[in-house]
């Protein structure tokens, strides 16, 4: 870890909240995306049956 | 081969389907040497200390909170004057990016705010225009929410996006406008070429920058696709509806 000094918590607080608003907005849209790719692959198959 | 061919979505699709592995790819290298280099392996600034290291988050927020919303607004025109859906679903993709990326903007600055200008928030000309530049993102996610028809959606938020763009210019140049506030004009002017920041900074800025540029791209390519699929979905369950009625 780099020394952060008396910064250490500002410094800390901005990568933490930063990292977990864009690992969110990552987890959110892949999630989203599997299980549309699932339903439209299900209605499909129900459409070829 | 004209660009437009990749208005339909079954060759947008089959060509994002090539290029997203790729992406993710150099999206992940890019963010994680950029904001690596700049975390772990700059020095602190000799006026700023440590805090100088959040300008690896901040200014790429910044810098592609605004550049989103320009897109939507290329994305919004080409639905508005050619009418191809592909483009309002891009712009629609694009806007939960770029409302995010705004908010990593507003905090990473407000938590630099304070211990340099000793305070979270100003109304500063700058400041302003990002959370008005916020609060559009989140009105045009409203509205896409709110609307059933798609083409109505298409056409109101492209509307919507017109109007915002006032404010991501603003956001922009506020400093340049008003010549006044807390907030310091750029420190890498891509116009003038002039840069206020050392080598050491500069270059792992320049990296998060492309990361953070990368990561938007993936990300609305991915939610594009998601839309697309929804809308194809949509279709196939109409279908079934009127089968079955």
């Amino acid at each position: 870890m780099p020394e952060l000094g008396k910064y250490a918590v500002d410094v800390s607080m901005a990568y933490g909240a930063s990292f977990a608003l864009l690992l969110g907005l990552v987890l959110v849209s892949w999630r989203q995306s599997k299980a549309m790719k699932r339903a439209l692959d299900a209605a499909e198959a129900r459409r070829d049956a | 081969m004209s660009i437009w061919t990749y208005a339909n979505p079954q060759k947008f699709m089959g060509l994002t389907g090539k290029v997203l592995p790729v992406l993710v790819v150099l999206t992940a290298v890019s963010l994680f040497v950029g904001l690596g280099w700049g975390f772990f392996l700059t020095p602190e600034d000799a006026r700023q200390g440590a805090t100088v290291k959040i300008i690896f988050l901040h200014v790429p927020a910044a810098l592609m909170a605004i550049n989103a919303w320009l897109m939507m607004l290329v994305a919004s025109l080409i639905w508005l004057i050619r009418r191809h859906p592909v483009s309002a679903l891009c712009a629609k993709a694009a806007a939960p990016v770029g409302a995010v990326l705004t908010l990593v903007a507003l905090i990473t600055g407000a938590i630099w705010g304070k211990p340099m200008w000793g305070t979270y928030w100003v109304w500063d000309p700058r400041l302003t225009s990002f959370l008005i530049l916020f609060l559009f993102y989140l009105g045009y996610m409203a509205l896409w929410s709110a609307l059933e028809d798609r083409e109505t959606a298409s056409d109101l938020t492209s509307i919507t996006c017109l109007v915002g763009t006032v404010f991501a210019v603003l956001s922009r140049y506020a400093v340049k406008f008003w010549d006044q506030g807390l907030h310091q004009g750029t420190s890498v002017p891509v116009a003038t070429g002039g840069r206020t920041i050392s080598d050491v900074f500069f270059y792992p800025l320049v990296l998060s920058m492309l990361g953070f540029g990368l990561l938007f791209v993936t990300l609305v390519l991915i939610r594009a696709r998601t839309a697309i699929r929804a809308e194809r979905l949509g279709a196939l369950l109409r279908r079934e509806g009127g089968g079955n009625a």
